[in-house]
């Protein structure tokens, strides 16, 4: 009974009762707000970051290396200074390493152009601008192709039309991309197993690379990209990017 | 939820018998207008300190302890507010790489954000290296389509959260992208992938049916717009395939809106959808006004943007 009155209490209110007060979306306003120096920092956030950005700073900012001129990736229509300079820091950082655990040398590097996220300042060196270059965390691995995935990589950098950095890698191509030479550490590419260094991003098909999951093996060397850069730019006092005919195309 | 509105109701009914001759006019004092405001970022990338003047793109613009002043004074102008974030904390400058997101996750903590999705750049330390800095983050996790179950991050990912302001119900899910190709599978590991639009139906369902939300708002990590892919799920597409959604907070794609976009969802209402470009350059404002039925305005909501 009183349940019965209940529900017809309930079916009111439903239908006449909260009709009256429903609320209404009646206006939208949306806009955006630039983030800009006319905005007092707040002093307590502010002080609360300080610390962490001083240990950072003192970390990133001693000078490692010196660099002549300004480089950046739009250097070139197939190789660039700073790719080149890159991908050869990457054999050159990466190989003593790789030789040490297996006994097998580096036979190329191939990264690739986006993967140069800024350009390189004239001027000094620090880690920072390694961090700048290379802000993600990638890390070194050597795969094992036959020669079958190696064609298979030669045809997509013939095709990608981009400045890929590669190193130990001679590669020519005629007018309609199509290769007419390529070289693995000055010699024919024969019918053999190729060590080849890359990222981690592009080992897993990043960039579209799939050339490299069907591989003999992987050799993972715990060792950023960043990193190589790093002890690179310590080796060298004043580094000398320069664009050469590793990657041409005769027009 | 269908029982505790009977039983809601039922307590109505009884102080109405307990009242007698006052009858429903007392009802009617119980929602009065007001404002809700939605703050939001996306891809602020570790962007914690502000660019210097010499900044080539942008110069002088940014920073998390301004960006705090912003939230303060439009919390101060307004309590009914909630601060989302649609993803991609993680990743762009040095403070990523030597705290691994802690600070990010601490200083979104200090700014009150109430909730953020997931983006691909989130799984760049892999999803252990997300799961470790969970408990740096005092605000919530919320993503529909990534089935976590497999994953140390399990439970502590919600696909969707309602929030009460002013007695009005803000239901928020969150989508994100789909993780093959853009992030490396030993990073996400066991994450599934599910159908944004499905997802999104499911959500909208619940939160308007279930949850009685007053308005619904998708944290989404898909991006704006994709004119070179037309088949790829985006906001705009999302929009379009989808109803009662009011709006649908972007990111990923770095887009700058200039102001929010109107679109059409499938019934031929509006959504907004909104994104702040990236790195903390920018906050979004969305103010939605309620108001009783008596001040309803004869073309429904009007919008201003």
């Amino acid at each position: 009974m009183r349940i019965t009155i209940l529900l017809v209490l309930l079916y009111f209110l439903s239908f006449t009762g909260c009709k009256q007060n429903q609320l209404h979306l009646n206006k939208i306003e949306g806009k955006r707000i630039e983030v800009n120096n006319s905005i007092t920092e707040n002093a307590e956030i502010e002080a609360y970051i300080k610390p962490f950005r001083e240990h950072i700073q003192n970390d990133l900012d001693s000078i490692i290396a010196y660099a002549p001129q300004t480089y950046t990736k739009s250097d070139g229509e197939f190789n660039t200074a700073i790719g080149n300079f890159m991908a050869d820091a990457v054999y050159q950082e990466a190989n003593p390493i790789f030789n040490k655990r297996t006994g097998h040398d580096i036979d190329m590097v191939l990264l690739n152009h986006g993967g140069i996220r800024s350009i390189l300042s004239k001027g000094n060196i620090s880690k920072r601008t390694a961090f700048e270059l290379m802000p993600f965390e990638n890390s070194i691995v050597v795969v094992a192709l036959k020669k079958a995935q190696i064609d298979s990589m030669l045809l997509y950098l013939s095709k990608s039309k981009k400045a890929h950095p590669i190193s130990q890698l001679k590669l020519t191509l005629n007018r309609n991309f199509e290769i007419v030479d390529a070289k693995i550490k000055n010699e024919a590419i024969t019918n053999r197993t190729y060590y080849v260094a890359t990222n981690d991003y592009l080992y897993n098909g990043g960039d579209n690379m799939r050339f490299f999951k069907t591989n003999d093996s992987l050799y993972i060397l715990n060792y950023k990209i960043r990193n190589a850069l790093i002890d690179n730019f310590l080796k060298n006092d004043t580094i000398q990017p320069s664009q050469d005919d590793r990657f041409t195309q005769i027009k | 939820m269908k029982r505790r509105d009977f039983l809601q109701h039922t307590a109505a009914s009884t102080t109405l018998i307990g009242l007698g001759g006052l009858g429903l006019t007392s009802f009617t004092s119980e929602k009065k207008a007001t404002k809700i405001t939605i703050l939001h970022t996306n891809d602020v990338h570790s962007h914690i300190d502000a660019f210097g003047p010499e900044d080539g793109r942008n110069a002088n613009k940014g920073g998390v302890a301004r960006r705090a002043t912003l939230i303060d004074n439009y919390r101060k102008e307004n309590p009914n507010t909630l601060l989302l974030d649609a993803g991609d904390i993680f990743q762009g400058t040095p403070y990523f790489n030597y705290y691994g997101g802690e600070l990010e996750f601490k200083l979104m903590s200090k700014l009150k954000y109430d909730a953020s999705t997931i983006g691909n750049h989130d799984f760049d330390n892999g999803i252990d290296g997300l799961y470790a800095q969970l408990p740096h983050a005092n605000f919530d996790f919320i993503c529909a389509n990534y089935d976590f179950k497999n994953t140390v991050i399990d439970t502590h990912v919600k696909p969707y959260e309602v929030f009460v302001k002013d007695g009005i119900k803000i239901g928020v899910f969150g989508l994100g992208i789909e993780l093959d190709g853009l992030v490396a599978p030993n990073m996400f590991k066991e994450t599934k992938y599910l159908d944004p639009v499905e997802i999104a139906q499911d959500m909208t369902r619940t939160l308007k049916e279930n949850e009685h939300c007053d308005l619904v708002i998708c944290l989404s990590h898909l991006g704006y717009h994709y004119k070179n892919n037309s088949s790829k799920i985006s906001d705009l597409k999302l929009a379009a395939a989808t109803k009662n959604i009011d709006l649908i907070i972007g990111g990923h794609t770095h887009t700058f809106l200039p102001k929010p976009t109107v679109a059409k969802n499938i019934d031929g209402k509006n959504v907004l959808v909104n994104q702040v470009g990236c790195y903390g350059l920018y906050l979004g404002k969305i103010d939605f006004y309620f108001d009783t039925d008596k001040n309803k305005s004869a073309n429904g909501t009007s919008i201003l943007v």
